[in-house]
């Protein structure tokens, strides 16, 4: 039995690096700093250790061949998931240049409402250390922030000492749409957190109404989405008369068509900001499950984010037609390689197509894959790098322990090479 | 094996050379002297008529790190403009502005270049840099940690820690980011910004802590030569831009005292406010002060005209650039109580007369700085221009005539306000490989790099000579690669993996004691977990590190 101090992990987004793991033989416990993401996801036990043809335990060796003869014979294949570690997507990026596949990372269709946004105007965001030293008015836009990332408030606003405020306790906290579950945002003195809560379907409104309240606009309504206009100028005062506000969003929760536009409002606003004499900042929130790490990869091997296909022999990048679900659902497809490192319970879209997976050791099917390759979880069976919700710092994951599982990375290249 | 290189013209200024014939000679991936007795040649290149130099070095180029990928991620549409194709040899990508990795080591290399160093390595993205660099084929690579508006070291000043301290915590910040130099961007100017401040002039104080541009760069220069750091502090100066920065940078090299510094794309950093648009070439009195300080070395960031986007640390500075985005889209970002960037496309036109007198400046400098060891060919790629323009720049240094027929394209009024024309100076072979190899070996404190004498590694360019410069230097006839053959006629035949370049200057532990109660405070990760490890570089089999002396160590 060991304990490892200063676990990174994977799996909630903001970079948590302080975890105390206890290891005995394969199984694994979080004894401090967990949280209701990360324990169960470290916690996670090992079943599979052999992989699987058509359901039967084959060698690694048969496994690989037999991927890869699955792949000869494809038009399009599609690579879905991209949900692993920076080796991993480096693999996963060269099988799919060889094979001439699509790319497409499972949260993509979310993180899509920031990319729009980013191509179209761009944004000015900051990155966790500074919202904990910095960060006087943090405006939360429709998500619940403490479900998404338990330990947010905790590590980067209630922090006991920052370097240019003088009582962190003071800092305010404003939700914007949806509610919080619990208590985390309210201030170890007892400030709760301000709730404007709105349908997400309203938050377009809401945010056209509040950036041209920031701007100086006149408007001529009394509530928009059931929100006081008195409320939201209210709010506009205080992101105006902050040092350095902060306003976080999760592209994913805006769930509704066209959220690339409340995006790209809300970004807008942030330049607005900037310009009347003080500081704000966006703070765009995910990395989980590899998604940052999957999008960065494939930005500096394609120059494009992950929705991309080689079937052309180069990278071509388009944020609709190269959604995974699009194109099995049109029979564009005609095989799916599904990777996930991360969560057993990802599992491939259903689809009658011949499916490979390269999952992670526990995961189960409804329907038996043609080849599955349990693989281990970077940060735990192997050391590795993994991305941040900021996207600027790359953690390095630790190996815990020796489960004798391959890495993605392994995989992936072993079936690239038989081809 | 052992190859031999015959008869080519020789120009290898690390040892005298200039222009002789003279055969080369390489085994085991190193340049060997003939060897004596009796000896079989495994594999002869008649270079009869031929042009041998090193390999090229970029000692500026902003091809690894955060900003970069920003920078990719924001213009799918250049992307589009250049796609590139896989080969049974070579991966796809992506070509012009800012290339995908693998796509920037293949032209690299199909422009005889061998080696490239990301001049702006933030020390908590450097993992990010050194993954990217890692995806980077062919060339060798390295990188210079940026300091001077982390909150760190400005707490230091504050605290007025004494030389001794500043110097642990550089060295064990180029240590943790496997770092070959330090940087310093708009010094305290990033850190400026995230208080609000819109510009930093050299003794203006930050507000926060009352530090001045001035003192930041005196400490840090200090740091650097009496860490015994070859190259020298590595200045991004501050008021980029600025109509009348020539003063601010006048003003940089006077207060340095004498330290070694080396000033960045300065082509940036000349200008006047003469003229009826307010905006003139401070390009003679930059050479002139150049000319005179021994101490400085710089190189040039110039602009060539088209598009391309720019990313720098400078957020302060690119925030207030992004007027002039074009494309109209921009990013900013405060990174981490270390530092910040900015990334905004530009395109350069020859019709503006900003951007023509811009491009005027910076073939100026290049003209009237005497000493080719001291100025280096740089486009600040991607912020000047993308880096596959430098054949087309040596073509502009080497041929008058060439030059003023494009002066006499541009924007009628920066014509008249510089003196180009005038300058009838053409670089010899010899002067661009002293920029291009060399000086630039010299200045990294590359040990056993840019030369062509037994025992340098063998990364050898050869070219046809051809009275068109562009062509001769976009189309290499070999390239060589640590002695293997990695491309012919301007094209991959083979690919490898470069080395990566770092220092390793020693430091008193105790500073992490320090600085684990600042990062377990302060910061958002553990000390532990901040350092880059070496497994990190190496651990996939294709990474190596290559660690050089420092000033002093004896060889």
């Amino acid at each position: 039995m060991a304990e490892i101090i200063e676990v990174p992990s994977p799996f909630c987004g903001i970079g948590t690096d302080d975890l105390t793991v206890q290891v005995d033989g394969v199984a694994l416990k979080v004894i401090k700093n967990g949280c209701a993401v990360n324990t169960p996801a470290f916690e996670q036990a090992v079943t599979d250790t052999s992989p699987r043809v058509d359901g039967k335990e084959v060698s690694f060796d048969v496994a690989v061949a037999k991927a890869a003869a699955l792949l000869k014979n494809t038009n399009q294949p599609v690579i879905g998931g991209c949900a692993t570690d920076v080796n991993g997507m480096r693999a996963l990026l060269a099988l799919a240049d060889r094979s001439g596949a699509v790319v497409d990372n499972m949260n993509f269709t979310g993180a899509r409402n920031n990319f729009l946004a980013l191509q179209d105007s761009g944004w000015m965001n900051t990155t966790l250390a500074e919202v904990k030293n910095r960060c006087d008015l943090l405006l939360v836009v429709g998500i619940d922030l403490e479900s998404f990332s338990p330990r947010f408030f905790e590590r980067y606003l209630w922090n006991e000492e920052s370097m240019f405020l003088a009582d962190t306790g003071k800092r305010e906290v404003i939700y914007l749409g949806k509610a919080p579950s619990g208590n985390a945002s309210t201030s170890p003195s007892g400030q709760k957190a301000l709730v404007f809560e709105c349908a997400n379907e309203a938050l377009p409104d809401v945010i056209a109404v509040l950036r041209a309240l920031v701007k100086g606009n006149p408007i001529r309504v009394d509530s928009v989405g059931g929100i006081a206009v008195a409320d939201l100028q209210a709010i506009a005062d205080k992101l105006k008369a902050a040092s350095y506000s902060v306003v976080t969003w999760a592209a994913g929760a805006l769930a509704y068509s066209q959220a690339e536009l409340t995006v790209q409002t809300l970004s807008e606003m942030i330049k607005d900001i900037n310009n009347k004499n003080t500081r704000s900042s966006g703070l765009p929130l995910g990395g989980k499950e590899g998604d940052q790490t999957a999008n960065q990869v494939c930005g500096w091997t394609t120059g494009y984010p992950a929705r991309t296909r080689f079937s052309s022999g180069f990278p071509e990048y388009d944020p609709y037609l190269n959604d995974a679900n699009f194109l099995l659902n049109n029979g564009e497809a005609d095989a799916l390689v599904w990777v996930q490192a991360f969560n057993v319970k990802a599992v491939p879209p259903a689809t009658d197509l011949p499916i490979i997976v390269v999952g992670r050791s526990g995961m189960t099917f409804a329907k038996e894959p043609d080849v599955f390759i349990p693989v281990g979880t970077p940060g735990i069976d192997h050391a590795g790098h993994a991305y941040r919700m900021d996207n600027v710092v790359a953690i390095r994951l630790k190996k815990l322990r020796d489960s004798g599982l391959p890495s993605t990375a392994d995989v992936l290249n072993a079936i690239e090479q038989a081809l | 094996m052992l190859i031999k290189l015959t008869g080519g013209a020789v120009y290898d200024p690390a040892s005298g050379i200039d222009g002789a014939k003279q055969d080369i000679y390489i085994q085991d991936g190193r340049i060997v002297n003939k060897p004596t007795g009796d000896f079989k040649v495994d594999k002869e290149y008649d270079l009869t008529g031929k042009v041998v130099m090193s390999g090229a070095i970029d000692m500026h180029t902003h091809i690894g790190g955060g900003k970069g990928n920003i920078a990719r991620t924001l213009l799918p549409e250049d992307h589009r403009q250049d796609p590139v194709a896989r080969t049974d040899i070579t991966r796809s990508g992506c070509g012009h502005a800012m290339p995908s990795t693998f796509v920037t080591g293949y032209r690299y290399a199909e422009m005889g270049y061998t080696a490239g160093f990301e001049p702006a390595v933030l020390p908590i993205n450097a993992r990010q840099a050194h993954m990217e660099m890692a995806d980077i084929p062919i060339l060798d690579k390295g990188g210079y940690v940026l300091l001077g508006s982390d909150d760190y070291l400005l707490r230091m000043l504050t605290a007025k820690k004494d030389q001794k301290a500043i110097n642990d915590y550089v060295a064990f910040t180029m240590q943790a980011a496997k770092a070959i130099g330090v940087k310093v961007v708009n010094p305290g100017g990033i850190n400026a910004f995230k208080f609000n401040q819109r510009k930093l002039d050299l003794d203006e104080q930050n507000s926060h802590y009352g530090v001045t541009p001035r003192d930041i760069l005196r400490v840090l220069a200090t740091a650097v030569k009496e860490l015994g750091v070859t190259h020298p502090l590595h200045v991004h100066g501050c008021n980029l831009g600025v109509p009348g920065n020539m003063d601010t940078t006048l003003n940089t090299i006077q207060g340095i005292g004498g330290l070694p510094m080396h000033l960045t794309h300065i082509q940036f950093h000349s200008y006047g406010t003469e003229g009826d648009f307010k905006f003139s070439s401070g390009a003679a009195q930059i050479a002139e002060a150049v000319n005179k300080n021994k101490n400085i070395t710089i190189d040039v960031g110039q602009i060539l005209f088209g598009q391309t986007v720019t990313a720098s640390g400078d957020n302060m500075r690119q925030h207030a650039n992004h007027k002039h985005a074009s494309p109209n889209k921009w990013v900013v970002m405060d990174i981490e109580c270390d530092a910040g960037c900015g990334v905004v496309p530009f395109k350069y036109k020859d019709q503006n007369f900003v951007n023509a007198l811009q491009w005027a400046i910076g073939l100026e400098t290049f003209l009237l700085v005497d000493d080719p060891w001291r100025i280096f060919l740089t486009t600040d790629h991607p912020n000047g221009a993308p880096f596959t323009s430098y054949p087309h720049l040596i073509r502009l240094l080497m041929d008058k005539t060439f030059r003023n027929d494009m002066l006499a394209t541009i924007h009628p009024e920066a014509q008249k306000m510089t003196t180009l024309a005038s300058i009838d100076r053409e670089y010899t072979l010899q002067e661009i490989a002293i920029m291009t190899r060399a000086g630039a070996a010299r200045l990294i404190g590359l040990q056993d790099r840019g030369g062509l004498s037994a025992g340098n590694w063998a990364d050898i360019t050869v070219y046809t000579d051809n009275a068109d410069r562009q062509k001769m230097f976009e189309k290499p006839d070999y390239v060589f690669k640590d002695g293997e053959l990695v491309v012919v006629d301007g094209k991959v035949v083979h690919t490898k993996w470069g080395t990566t370049h770092v220092v390793k200057p020693d430091y008193d532990s105790s500073v992490e004691k320090d600085l684990q109660a600042y990062f377990d405070k302060f910061l958002t990760m553990k000390l532990n977990n901040f350092k880059i490890s070496d497994d990190e570089i190496t651990e996939d089999g294709r990474g190596s590190l290559t660690v050089h002396p420092l000033k002093g160590d004896v060889a």
